[in-house]
């Protein structure tokens, strides 16, 4: 038996799952009919309940969340759905977006109406014309259909959804810098307190959920907590969006209930490249620690990642095999996050200036051990000393492959050049000229 | 000081030191209390927390549970039973900080050997304290162009700059001006102006003297001097009633700079451009350098002290002799004038207005203004401030910070009795009213800040005097004149308020001086003195203490024609020309003395140069000496004895002049292209304590007619089209801009380049003029 849940993905195969009447022929829009018909704070409770926890990367608890807005203060409140899906290896959001627009429009209404928002809106990554163009068409036909603007399905309940197109920053998908990015300033992140709860978007009460977080909320609506629950860990329930890329047969979007294995994702995905094998992966996005090969049964849940020295992040694994120099990725993901630093703090702007330098000297061969120790104190001087967390996972890859992989760094410096041929990692490899 | 509601107060531990302070103070300086200094560059205890250089890590821990970082303590406020370890009690916060140190300097160029901040800069000091002795970077550091202009006074080189994003806060939160901003991300975020408008600020200076390195500097003082071979003096700015407590640095007898000084009751820690860049003028090659007298060639030529003085005693005996008294005279300046008109001259024609005045102002000075005790407390706490006939921004720029201050803070009610919403009043969001009658909502917590204009304005000193709700400040826009009517340079009070007419505040006077009698009839105006001259039955000499005759009015220069002219002048001007004895005075940077802000606040400086003595006399100095040629000695020979007199008087507390009752003047109807002219002077213009400083000349505003857009329609212009502005005096020619102002009236500035209302119209508000397309 499969180990997939694919409930999200469960009709990705169909020629016209992006439409309207897709979602609809597959039940969709009866999760927000029958929400509409509970109490507001009874949607907060069943969705508490159901253990849904955030799925962009912290895993915080999604009901928790939409309980921290102050209800009945006369403000406006806000739904901000975080749609700038830029960690690498992470594509997750923009399939779903693309096949499955309506699952996040529902899950919007459902969401807005708990937290007594009548505007929503969804930041997303502005690269991503054709995606952007899908849930435009969806958001249109929503409202031609009476599901969004005013007296949704005649239950006095008023919504209007905006899209926005990010403009190209990483940073953007911190919560704080997407609204000061909304808002229309430069998205750095702000200082917390206030947090958006209290002090969001325009400074009013704002709840900013990953776009798998709020399509998931429908499903659980229709099918009750109980059916959520069945699937995944103790504490990481039901099922989400794995992401698999790299050097594996079938790469794509893997829908499994929290707790599955990369072994077992891996066995789905039809193996590793063929006649390689596998040497280290990342469980959510560069940002997180790597893995090797001793990690392939670590069950990906935010307690069996976070066990094992890593985090689930957004479930992007990202798979490598032995023909990848360990130093030449790190430097790869290094230059993104010095590119995509947003300048504001000391150790993040220059960190990721001088970790690029050092680590180019490094995969030269240039330099000697000391170097690498050198290079571990100012990661220590970077991570856990900066405004957000882009440092820290800026951080992430030097420490972790440092911890595995010193001895291929070491050989570097040894050979006084990188013992690794680049093309044979590529999809070229072996192909004559 | 008292508080109105009662702090709650916090007891943290540092460094094992426990310190009581109160509640959301924030680490960093709850620290300073105990006297240690956490390293830091982006927070300043005046703009909002960033957290963005992070040098500031500490650990912290509250209810025995740590944080698992350092935490920025300029960002975290304390909190009960906290626990903080700096770096003097945690290695964490202290290899944190050396870490950050380390990579601030990786960019940074280190050119401190020819850096301007070289010596007092931050970044220097603490990676001396903090840093490491050799940098570990042996990469490729960022460069960038050196200095790029932001504006025509501030210089920005980016290579130094840490990236605090101080200047950048400031000109958005203080000054409301956000025209500089960060641009670009990562190593390569910069500061920058938007495409190629400048940094658009009447405070801009502020921001390179908040900057922890020398990423911005001045263009007048750059390369100019080491701090360490500058000898600073603290000082009060002579530009306006401000009152901003400055430094004047001064290296080998020359003033090379002048900073804002902290004082938290008034300038906070900041001042305006004027304050800190106009002071050229002190060292001018116009500065009169002798005593002058004019010979029967009709030239000036050189004198000796003595026989200067004793040709103005002899010029001013047994005349009828009237004392005009600059608007920046010190306070001790002003008693001197006040007496040497009472006691040697024998009259009470003295007027330190050199500029448009009625005798209902004279009237409202004496009555109301006096005692006056408004403070800059009462804006913080006011409930609604109303602005009449005064632009905060253009005439006194520290009340307009102060103002925004509250408007930010707490969305404050400004309202604003003038022609149309200038730049200051929207940034203020003032509701704009065309008269004090429609002023509402007044309430004891009110606070009404006049200008000086409003004297203009017939029957408008009345009506505010007849306020007895809210609180009442008179603003002038010049620094000496709140001074110099408490030292009675005017001719309806004397010293301390006292009442000319009031025969028990006379003996009051006389006995202070020790002289058997004072002149009983009240004084001239200004404008009376000057009509008074050559008429026969008026007067026939005049003593005139640094004023332009072109603020009073067009006429005034050549009514002192054909009398005999006394001018005590630092430099100079189209009064020494005429003069028959000129006498150099000291220039503010020369000598002690006072000023009153807008408050009555005395502001108190020192001699920040050691001048050639010839220049170093003050005013009261030089009086004192020719009232001794006179032999009616007014016995001052030292600021320091003026100020102790006048010390001694105190406020009169008996009956006032009585307020004024001036009826307002009937509304003129202008027709077909007639217009009423309003006028105000902007803050950087033609002033004579502005000449020679072209770096801050540049960054005035620009003279514009300000129509409204029916006018401008209907004499076919549009904004930015000229316009010639005229009356049968002469004209003006200046680009127009179409804004919400009455149909009836057009607006100039005062005294800028292009636009000098009073000497070319003869007034500067209510006359009559015509605006036609150009």
């Amino acid at each position: 038996m499969s180990k997939l849940s694919p409930v999200l993905s469960a009709h990705w195969d169909e020629a016209d799952s992006f439409t309207l009447e897709a979602y609809r022929r597959n039940g969709g829009y009866q999760a927000s009919k029958k929400a509409l018909d509970m109490d507001p704070d009874a949607v907060i409770q069943l969705v508490k309940d159901s253990g849904l926890r955030g799925r962009g990367g912290a895993g915080f608890p999604t009901g928790m969340k939409w309980g921290f807005i102050p209800q009945n203060d006369g403000k406006d409140h806000y739904l901000v759905v975080n749609a700038d899906e830029s960690e690498p290896g992470t594509c997750k959001d923009m399939p779903l977006l693309m096949a499955n627009p309506h699952s996040l429009i529902e899950g919007i209404i459902i969401g807005s109406y708990a937290i007594r928002a009548n505007y929503a809106f969804i930041y997303l990554r502005g690269e991503v014309v054709h995606v952007f163009r899908r849930v435009q068409q969806a958001i249109e036909d929503a409202y031609a259909a009476g599901l969004l603007g005013k007296n949704i399905n005649g239950k006095g309940f008023d919504l209007e959804l905006v899209l926005h197109a990010g403009a190209g920053a990483y940073i953007c998908g911190e919560e704080t810098a997407l609204l000061d990015s909304l808002e229309g300033f430069r998205g750095q992140p702000r200082l917390r307190p206030p947090f958006p709860a209290i002090a969001g978007l325009y400074a009013r009460p704002t709840v900013v959920n990953n776009v798998e977080s709020i399509a998931s909320v429908p499903a659980i609506i229709a099918n009750g907590t109980e059916w959520f629950q069945a699937m995944g860990t103790e504490k990481s329930k039901g099922f989400t969006l794995y992401s698999l890329s790299g050097h594996v047969k079938n790469p794509g979007q893997f829908e499994a209930p929290l707790g599955i294995t990369l072994r077992e994702i891996l066995e789905m995905a039809g193996g590793m490249r063929e006649g390689h094998e596998l040497k280290f992966w990342t469980p959510g996005g560069s940002s997180t620690p790597m893995f090797t090969q001793e990690h392939l049964d670590v069950p990906l849940d935010y307690e069996g990642v976070g066990a094992a020295g890593s985090m689930l992040g957004t479930k992007a694994l990202q798979i490598f095999d032995e023909t990848t120099c360990v130093v030449r990725a790190v430097l790869r993901w290094t230059e993104f996050y010095k590119h995509e630093s947003c300048g504001k703090c000391t150790p993040c702007r220059e960190g990721t200036w001088w970790l690029v330098q050092a680590l180019k000297e490094l995969e030269a061969g240039r330099g000697t051990s000391d170097d690498l120790d050198k290079l571990l104190d100012i990661v220590d001087n970077i991570a856990g000393r900066s405004f957000c967390a882009l440092a820290d996972g800026a951080a992430s890859p030097i420490v972790s492959s440092m911890k595995y992989f010193r001895g291929e760094y070491q050989r570097h410096l040894d050979l006084g050049s990188c013992p690794f041929d680049p093309i044979e990692s590529t999809l070229f490899a072996g192909v004559k000229a | 000081m008292t508080t109105d509601v009662a702090v709650e107060m916090i007891t943290v531990v540092i460094d094992g030191f426990e310190v009581t302070v109160p509640k959301g103070t924030l680490i960093i300086r709850a620290a300073e209390k105990l006297g240690i200094q956490i390293p830091r560059f982006c927070d300043h205890p005046l703009l909002a927390p960033a957290g963005a250089c992070r040098q500031c890590l500490v650990d912290v821990e509250i209810n025995g549970r740590a944080f698992p970082k350092p935490q920025a303590s300029c960002t975290i406020p304390v909190e009960p039973n906290m626990i903080v370890k700096t770096q003097l009690t945690s290695p964490v916060a202290e290899k944190a900080q050396k870490g950050i140190m380390e990579l601030l300097l990786i960019n940074h160029p280190l050119d401190c050997p020819v850096c301007d901040k070289g010596g007092e800069c931050p970044l220097q000091n603490q990676a001396m304290s903090t840093g490491r002795s050799e940098s570990r970077f042996t990469g490729v550091k960022r460069t960038f162009e050196k200095p790029i202009n932001i504006s025509s006074q501030v210089l920005l080189d980016r290579e130094r700059c840490v990236l605090c994003a101080r200047c950048t806060r400031f000109s958005e939160q203080i000054a409301g001006d956000p025209f500089i901003t960060l641009n670009e991300r990562g190593a390569l975020q910069q500061v920058g102006i938007y495409e190629k408008d400048p940094f658009d600020s009447y405070f801009s200076g502020n921001t390179v003297q908040i900057c922890p390195v020398g990423a911005l500097t001045g263009a007048s003082y750059r390369f100019r001097a080491r701090p360490f071979d500058l000898v600073s003096t603290p000082s009060a700015c002579e530009h306006c009633a401000s009152g901003c407590a400055l430094r004047t640095d001064v290296r080998r007898g020359k003033t090379l700079r002048r900073l804002a000084g902290d004082d938290a009751s008034v300038n906070e820690e900041w001042n305006c451009d004027k304050g800190r860049w106009a002071f050229k003028y002190l060292s001018s090659k116009e500065r009169v350098s002798s005593p002058l007298i004019r010979g029967d060639d009709g030239e000036l030529r050189e004198a000796s002290w003595p026989e200067a003085l004793a040709r103005v005693a002899a010029g001013l005996a047994g005349k009828k002799v009237g004392v005009l008294v600059g608007g920046r005279a010190t306070v001790e300046d002003a008693y001197g004038y006040a007496k040497f008109a009472r006691v040697t001259l024998g009259t009470n024609d003295i007027d330190f207005r050199s500029r448009p005045h009625t005798e209902e102002e004279a009237a409202f000075l004496a009555s109301t203004v006096v005692g006056l005790k408004t403070t800059y407390a009462d804006i913080d706490k006011a409930d609604h401030v109303v602005l009449v006939n005064f632009e905060p921004e253009d005439e006194s720029p520290i009340v307009f910070l102060r103002v925004y201050k509250q408007v930010r803070k707490r969305s404050l009610q400004v309202s604003t009795v003038a022609p149309f919403a200038s730049r200051g009043s929207m940034k203020l969001n003032a509701n704009v009213l065309s008269s004090f009658d429609q002023v509402s909502n007044l309430t004891e917590k009110s606070v009404v800040l006049v200008g000086e204009r409003s004297a203009e304005v017939p029957g408008l000193l009345s009506a505010i005097a007849a306020n007895t709700t809210a609180k009442i400040a008179w603003i002038p826009r010049r620094s000496g004149e709140r001074g110099a009517l408490l030292a009675g340079a005017l001719g309806n009070v004397l010293p301390g308020g006292r009442p000319v007419s009031d025969a028990s505040a006379r003996i009051d006077v006389q006995t202070a001086w020790g002289v058997d009698s004072l002149p009983t009839e009240l004084g001239r105006s200004t404008s009376q003195i000057l009509h008074s001259l050559n008429t026969g039955e008026g007067l026939d000499a005049v003593v005139v203490g640094g004023v332009d005759p072109a603020d009073i009015s067009p006429d005034a220069l050549g009514q002192l024609l054909n009398t005999f002219v006394v001018s005590l002048e630092i430099s100079h001007s189209a009064i020494t020309a005429i003069a028959d004895v000129v006498l150099p005075v000291a220039a503010v940077t020369e000598k002690t003395g006072s000023f009153l802000d807008w408050e009555g606040r005395e502001r108190r400086f020192d001699q920040a140069i050691e001048g050639p003595l010839i220049t170093t006399r003050s005013d009261v100095r030089i009086l004192s000496m020719i009232a001794d040629e006179m032999k009616k000695p007014i016995s001052l020979p030292s600021v320091a004895s003026a100020a102790r007199e006048l010390a001694s008087f105190g406020i009169w507390d008996g009956a006032t002049v009585a307020k004024p009752t001036a009826p307002a003047a009937p509304h003129k109807n202008p027709t077909g292209n007639e217009a009423i002219l309003t006028s105000w002077r902007q803050l950087i213009d033609l002033g004579s304590l502005q000449s020679g400083e072209d770096n801050l000349a540049a960054t005035g505003r620009k003279a514009v007619a300000v129509i409204s857009a029916k006018r401008a329609e209907s004499i076919g212009v549009a904004n930015g089209e000229l316009v010639k502005v005229s009356n049968e005096r002469g004209s003006v020619v200046v680009p127009v801009h179409v804004a919400q102002i009455s149909d009836e009236l057009v607006w100039l500035p005062r005294n800028s380049e292009n636009s000098q209302t009073i000497v070319t119209f003869g007034a500067a508000e209510g006359c009559l003029v015509t605006v036609v397309k150009a």
